[in-house]
């Protein structure tokens, strides 16, 4: 079964979990032999901008010891085959420069986006 | 009227980024001695309860000490201390009918259950009142 992560809301506490949810639940699926994608849409192609650092938040006494890396995250899915979309239209109306964008994903335009989803039997948009 | 901030947030642990920007404006407001009063609303009633434990990763690989996993009830807990050292007062009132829906109601200490009046109260007692609503 091919199965495709839509990930639209972002950074939904990231800094709390040290990880975006989604894309560690699609790590974890992965790593138990599913056949899963994600497509990164909206605010979350922001998690393809190498080199973010939320290093150093502290409340009061208590600090965070592991900052979210997502950039880092999205590029080990990558890595362990996991296939990443992303929306040209949407890292470009946020200006995203695209030397700053990290390997291996894939951009498709918005109006591909119907193609892409009946390539997979299951889509959950998250 | 003294020098003090009301803030209600209502986003639920681990959900939203909306709680940390509410702890980092709290504990601004505390580092400068400013009395801050929070009227935790539906789903944030579950930001201070006692029963939130750091966990291992099994993605990445790390044990619970690796991990060093934050809990709200930590940072809650973190900003109580930080009124204390400051000299200023930190009110955190659950809304009591959000805990009960939810059976959220075991919480840290220096936490209290409170309701709409509460509110009202901290407001009147405030300079002014900031609202994170979830979105």
């Amino acid at each position: 079964m091919r199965i495709l992560n839509v990930v639209e809301t972002a950074y939904r506490g990231t800094l709390e979990e040290q990880d975006d949810t989604v894309l560690w639940l699609t790590a974890a699926l992965k790593g138990q032999g599913a056949d899963v994608s994600v497509l990164l849409r909206g605010n979350a192609v922001n998690y393809l901008v190498k080199g973010q650092d939320s290093t150093g938040l502290a409340i009061g006494p208590v600090t965070l010891g592991h900052p979210p890396r997502l950039d880092e995250d999205v590029q080990k899915l990558t890595e362990k085959g996991v296939l990443v979309f992303a929306v040209r239209e949407d890292a470009r109306d946020r200006g995203l420069d695209p030397g700053r964008i990290i390997s291996g994903v894939e951009f498709i335009s918005r109006t591909d986006i119907a193609d892409l989803l009946e390539k997979f039997d299951q889509v959950w948009h998250w | 009227m003294s020098k003090a901030l009301t803030i209600a947030i209502m986003d639920a642990p681990y959900e939203s980024a909306n709680t940390t920007t509410a702890f980092r404006i709290i504990a601004a407001a505390l580092a400068k001695g400013i009395d801050v009063n929070v009227f935790a609303y539906e789903g944030a009633v579950a930001l201070a309860m006692k029963d939130q434990q750091p966990h291992a990763n099994p993605v990445r690989g790390t044990t619970v000490e690796q991990e060093d996993h934050p809990t709200t009830r930590a940072f809650i807990a973190g900003l109580l201390a930080l009124a204390q050292e400051k000299g200023a007062r930190l009110q955190w009132v659950n809304c009591g009918l959000c805990v009960d829906e939810r059976g959220a109601g075991n919480w840290i200490e220096g936490v209290r259950r409170g309701g709409p009046p509460d509110f009202l109260a901290m407001v009147e007692g405030s300079s002014n009142t900031l609202v994170i609503p979830t979105r």
